[in-house]
């Protein structure tokens, strides 16, 4: 077999697995990710990688630590604990009701049939609490939350995102198409989308950062700008307030619509929170 | 092509024709489009281009840096999601120049340059709402100054 026979070969192949594959995934939208899918770890900084990289030196830790006693710890008028009915946090069983909290942030949004909208890992995490806790929410951004948000992370991390939102038949499609019309829309005084910078430009520097694909993957994520845990909706908050553009609530419907999209768009990236960035 | 992009440009005036009926006439960003060039300076009066040089540099206006290497190495950390600036003068004369400063989606709809001197972008923060990004004597600074990258 020559050279040619060969790549002729891998080519047809190729296209074999991906004929398959779209048969099988019949109504997959295709990847706008570019050639290649990838996280914001990879264009990190030596810096970060390393803290990202030992459990020790992640700065993100403590806080987590610090959510893992408010995990065990009874609460509200019910006096229960979420080990209470969830079992101990990296009991891949997840207890007698069997509720693991294994794989939760990589399968996350998923759709709340009670609000009729997408529901994320910080408004799920206050549903227990009113629901069956009959406790008090945590606020959004509060160092509990980010904990508690960190804890259940990494309780994911090496499990592929696994959205399937862009199936017309998920409930989340919905919330799917709203996200992706919010990621192409030009907004603020610089009049840019989402896709201007971790779409067309990825991998480019922008001053003295490296624009990655903007993915959802690490979070919540140790920023050192911040010298705290951060949210992906602070995040979102971030990028917007930067082109000048009014940004949107914690937790507000459009930022879930765009956290359903993104996580749909890092679709097969393993989880890596809580990440650090600078 | 030249066509639609003659239409872009005509509504643009009419957009512009119809916000200067509101309030802040002196304020609304007024240009006239030929041919995808703006020829004629938007103040009447020359650029001084050591200003420009300034504003270019400056995070909070021009910002150019950002996205732009230019011949400004005194600056550390330029960016390169749009071309190389040096000899930008050689590449376009000044009517395309001033174009592609006060609103290059005439020229590129799916750019990721600001324009700098529009307005009614969406979602705009308070703070800037109404508000080109560069006034229009800033523009005709930068303008200058980028004649000198020949
Ligand atoms: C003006 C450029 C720009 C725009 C527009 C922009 N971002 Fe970003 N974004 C950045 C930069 C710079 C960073 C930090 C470096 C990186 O990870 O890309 C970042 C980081 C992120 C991250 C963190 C990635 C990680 O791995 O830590 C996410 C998520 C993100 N952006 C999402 C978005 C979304 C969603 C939008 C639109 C609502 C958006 N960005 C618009 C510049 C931009
Ligand atoms: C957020 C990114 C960004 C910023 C900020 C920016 N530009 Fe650009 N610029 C681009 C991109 C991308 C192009 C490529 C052409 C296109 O997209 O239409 C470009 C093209 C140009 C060109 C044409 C160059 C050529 O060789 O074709 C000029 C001139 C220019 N920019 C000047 C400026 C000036 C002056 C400023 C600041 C006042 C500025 N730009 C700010 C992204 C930017």
């Amino acid at each position: 077999m020559n050279f040619k026979t060969i790549i002729t070969t891998i080519a047809v192949l190729g296209t074999g697995i991906t004929l398959a594959a779209c048969q099988m995934d019949a109504y997959q939208a295709p990847n706008p990710n570019g050639s290649e899918l990838w996280s914001g770890y990879k264009t990190a900084t030596a810096e970060t990688r390393a803290m990202q990289d030992d459990d020790f030196a992640n700065p993100g830790m403590p806080m987590v630590d610090s959510a893992a006693a408010l995990y065990n710890k009874k609460d509200g008028e019910a006096n229960m604990s979420c080990a209470d009915c969830h079992g101990a946090v990296d009991d891949p069983k997840g207890g007698s009701k069997g509720l693991p909290m294994k794989g939760v942030s990589a399968r996350y949004p998923v759709y709340d049939a009670d609000t009729k909208k997408p529901i994320n890992v910080e408004l799920r995490i206050n549903k227990c609490r009113t629901k069956y806790q009959k406790a008090k929410e945590y606020k959004y951004e509060s160092d509990a939350m980010l904990g508690m948000t960190g804890l259940i992370a990494l309780q994911s991390r090496g499990i592929p995102m696994m959205s399937t939102a862009d199936n017309p038949s998920d409930e989340l499609n919905a919330a799917w198409k709203a996200g992706e019309a919010f990621y192409y829309e030009r907004r603020g005084q610089l009049n840019m989308s989402c896709k201007h910078c971790h779409e067309d430009h990825q991998g480019e520097l922008i001053r003295a950062e490296v624009l990655s694909q903007g993915q959802s993957n690490g979070f919540p994520t140790y920023r050192l700008k911040w010298s705290k845990l951060g949210s992906l909706h602070r995040r979102f908050r971030g990028c917007n307030g930067n082109i000048r553009a009014e940004p949107y609530g914690y937790g507000s419907d459009e930022y879930l619509n765009l956290e359903t999209y993104l996580a749909w768009r890092g679709r097969g990236l393993p989880m890596e929170g809580p990440s650090v960035r600078k | 092509m030249k066509h639609t992009k003659f239409m872009t440009a005509a509504i643009g005036l009419a957009f512009v024709g119809a916000f200067a009926v509101n309030a802040q006439a002196a304020d609304m960003p007024k240009f006239t489009i030929v041919n995808d060039t703006i020829p004629a300076s938007l103040t009447g009066k020359p650029g001084d281009a050591a200003n420009g040089r300034k504003v270019a540099i400056d995070r909070k206006k021009g910002n150019c840096l950002a996205c732009h290497v230019m011949p400004i190495p005194e600056q550390q950390f330029h960016g390169h999601v749009g071309p190389d600036l040096h000899g930008v003068a050689k590449r376009y004369d000044e009517a395309t120049l001033r174009m592609r400063v006060v609103d290059p989606k005439v020229l590129n709809e799916d750019t990721m340059m600001p324009s700098f001197f529009t307005t009614g972008q969406h979602r705009v923060t308070k703070k800037f709402e109404g508000k080109t990004i560069l006034g229009a004597q800033e523009v005709e600074d930068v303008i200058a100054y980028l004649k000198t990258l020949m």
